[in-house]
């Protein structure tokens, strides 16, 4: 069963690569862009079957453990 | 006084950080591999720079869960001498050993350059041979040396900190900054004090020939501290 984690910076913090890749898409003459914010996207293939429940738990403690950096980072979960 | 460097896979500065305390200051060294248990009765631990597990995921984040970190995490708690130095310090914030974290520098750069620094605090096992205040040169290399912390706890920190980015003249200013680091914190200790971690290499300023000695005085300061404790 496939999982997708999505791990971003949290807000108010400075995304230093988003920023600059504002600047690049403004200087390729995208106008009207307020910004950027790059985030880390993983899939965790997940062996055998699992209940959502289960496996969205399970995958909660990765991020908790390893995945995010509770100190400046946030995670989504989204199951399939 | 026996220093203990750890190694762990892509660390890369463990060779000279071992050699300036085994050559330089003339101490008893070894290297302890990431997967040992035991700091071999080791009266210091030193976390060297470098590029553990590759910097995947994040720097620091996948050392932190190695064998060794168990037993440095108790020696901590027991009052024992760590400093991290660069990857080192990257480990120390993400084992929760040190508050913050260290982000991608603002410049987006990989910088490696001579800067100064300010002593912040003299009285520090790291620090006593340093005059508060004195203004410092010491060379950083680094892509993730943005020290960052929430603004709830960023005050709570302050008097944990030890050496902060400056200019020639000793000011803190936004271009003495180089990676965008809170405060232009560039080194800081746990609330005992017996936990270092900075981003510059006080072992690539331990020589004359590399052109500065201000880093040997980190680890004769240590030394001091031993020798009092």
């Amino acid at each position: 069963m496939k999982v997708k984690v999505c791990i971003t910076l949290k807000p108010g913090l400075l995304d230093a690569q988003g920023k600059t890749i504002k600047g690049a898409l403004e200087s390729l003459g995208f106008k009207g862009v307020a910004d950027v914010r790059m985030d880390k996207y993983l899939e965790i293939e997940l062996n055998g079957a699992h209940a959502a429940a289960s496996a969205k738990k399970e995958v909660e403690r990765m991020c908790q453990k390893l995945l995010a950096n509770p100190v400046v980072e946030t995670y989504r979960i989204e199951l399939g | 006084m026996k220093f203990g460097v750890v190694v762990f896979p892509g660390s890369n500065c463990d060779q000279d950080c071992a050699e300036v305390l085994r050559d330089v200051l003339r101490q008893p060294v070894v290297t302890l591999w990431h997967q040992e248990t035991s700091l071999r009765g080791c009266d210091a631990i030193v976390l060297p720079g470098g590029f553990s597990y590759g910097d995947y995921l994040r720097t620091g984040a996948i050392a932190k869960f190695s064998p060794i970190m168990g037993a440095i995490s108790r020696f901590a708690r027991d009052g024992g001498l760590v400093i991290g130095i660069c990857n080192g310090f990257q480990i120390l914030v993400e084992a929760g050993l040190l508050p913050g974290a260290l982000l991608r520098n603002v410049g987006l750069r990989f910088i490696c350059r001579f800067v100064t620094l300010r002593v912040e605090r003299a009285d520090t096992p790291f620090t006593n041979r340093f005059r508060p205040g004195q203004a410092v040169r010491l060379p950083i290399a680094h892509n993730e040396g943005r020290y960052t912390v929430d603004a709830k706890t960023l005050p709570a920190i302050q008097p944990q900190v030890v050496f902060r980015y400056c200019d020639a003249e000793g000011r803190i200013t936004d271009d003495a900054n180089p990676n965008g680091s809170m405060d232009a914190i560039a080194g800081l200790t746990n609330r005992a004090g017996n936990v270092l971690g900075m981003m510059p290499h006080p072992e690539r300023a331990s020589e004359e020939a590399l052109g500065s000695t201000d880093g040997r005085l980190v680890f004769e300061s240590m030394l001091e501290a031993y020798a009092h404790a």
